[in-house]
């Protein structure tokens, strides 16, 4: 698989490390020089430097023949139009959008510019700023599949703070698929115990999510 | 008379947006950045407002502030900040989310500029004009061999 990533930042840098240790053939453009020079010393051929928003950039990085395109720059407009010009005009089967301002998440959806996804450090201000009420946060959609991710705290009193994870009355359709506590997260099992002020992670299908965030925060 | 609705208050869009005043139309403009107002009233003879203009400050992408400065309302929208990339966002916004007729948007990389026109965005280009004025000029010289 050949993948070009736009966005050389933290989220690009570890993206193409994963991608390459996978056996994948990547491409990192970034258009800052001091973060370019970082990132050639490193990764050397894989980095380009350049503006991955324009169009020459991207035909020499081989738009062509990529089979996904990534951008996950700071910006979102950026990220935007990378992914716009990709698909319509250069027909990149597979591209994948980060949003740094989840309310820019709409203009995403208005463009078809699918699946667009949050970075976690986004996150932490997402929930900072944004938390719905029931202090639940939507980190995924993937409508193609059917599947939400949603992330959660849980709140002391709750159905199921201090139960077993099979003990918790989880609707069909819906599993909790890491927990985060303290300073790392973890896989749980079947008998690992969630504990009030754990961030679980829950993956369930659309329109389960009234019934699963009770059980969690209250 | 029309309502033309300006984002990004720059030399270009403010001049525009003062023409356009002058020209008897109803204009609104977004800009984030407030010193961009003053822009708007220098060397008139009243304030911005006073003149019949309307300045709302917000940032291009922000809903809200497209939506308090009229553009359900907006016969055209012109997309005019300095960042291509937001230019051509908020213009497909306007056209697609809020279904504003007449959708003029700045890019000024020639590129861009060229395939979305051909994707029926009505694209100036800054760049292109001098490219060609630097080659016209040269021609009129003649230039030397």
């Amino acid at each position: 698989m050949y993948a070009i990533i736009v966005g050389g930042g933290k989220v690009g840098l570890n993206l193409a490390r994963e991608l390459l240790s996978k056996g994948s053939e990547v491409t990192l453009i970034e258009q800052r020089r001091d973060r370019y020079t970082a990132i050639e010393a490193e990764l050397e051929y894989v980095a380009q430097y350049g503006d991955g928003t324009e169009l020459w950039v991207l035909e020499r990085a081989g738009i062509q023949r990529a089979d996904l395109l990534v951008a996950v720059t700071g910006d979102d407009e950026d990220n935007l139009l990378v992914c716009q010009i990709a698909r319509e005009k250069y027909l990149v089967d597979r591209i994948i959008a980060r949003v740094n301002n989840p309310r820019n998440k709409q203009y995403f959806d208005l463009l078809g510019i699918q699946p667009s996804v949050s970075a976690t450090d986004l996150i932490l201000r997402l929930i900072e700023h944004e938390v719905p009420q029931y202090g639940t946060v939507h980190l995924l959609d993937l409508p193609g599949e059917k599947l939400e991710i949603i992330e959660m705290e849980v709140v002391p009193g709750a159905a199921a703070a201090g139960k077993a994870v099979q003990d918790i009355a989880m609707p069909e359709g819906s599993l909790v698929i890491s927990v985060l506590r303290e300073d790392g997260g973890f896989v749980p099992k079947a008998d690992t115990v969630i504990e009030p002020g754990d961030e679980v992670l829950v993956c369930l299908d659309p329109g389960l999510e009234d019934d699963v965030t009770p059980l969690f925060t209250g | 008379m029309s309502f033309i609705l300006i984002v990004g208050a720059g030399r270009v869009g403010s001049a525009v947006a003062r023409s356009m005043l002058a020209a008897g139309h109803e204009v609104s403009v977004v800009d984030e950045d407030p010193l961009s107002h003053e822009r708007l009233d220098a060397g008139m003879p009243t304030t911005w407002e006073d003149a019949g203009g309307r300045f709302t400050i917000g940032k291009a992408l922000e809903r809200d502030a497209l939506v308090e400065a009229g553009i359900e309302q907006a016969d055209v929208f012109i997309a005019s900040t300095n960042g291509d990339n937001t230019n051509l966002t908020i213009a497909q916004i306007a056209r697609r989310m809020f279904e504003v007729p007449n959708v003029l948007v700045r890019v000024m990389d020639p590129a861009r500029a060229e395939w979305y026109e051909a994707q029926g965005l009505q694209t100036i280009c800054p760049t292109r004009y001098a490219i060609s004025m630097f080659e016209e000029r040269l021609a009129r010289i003649g230039a030397p061999s």
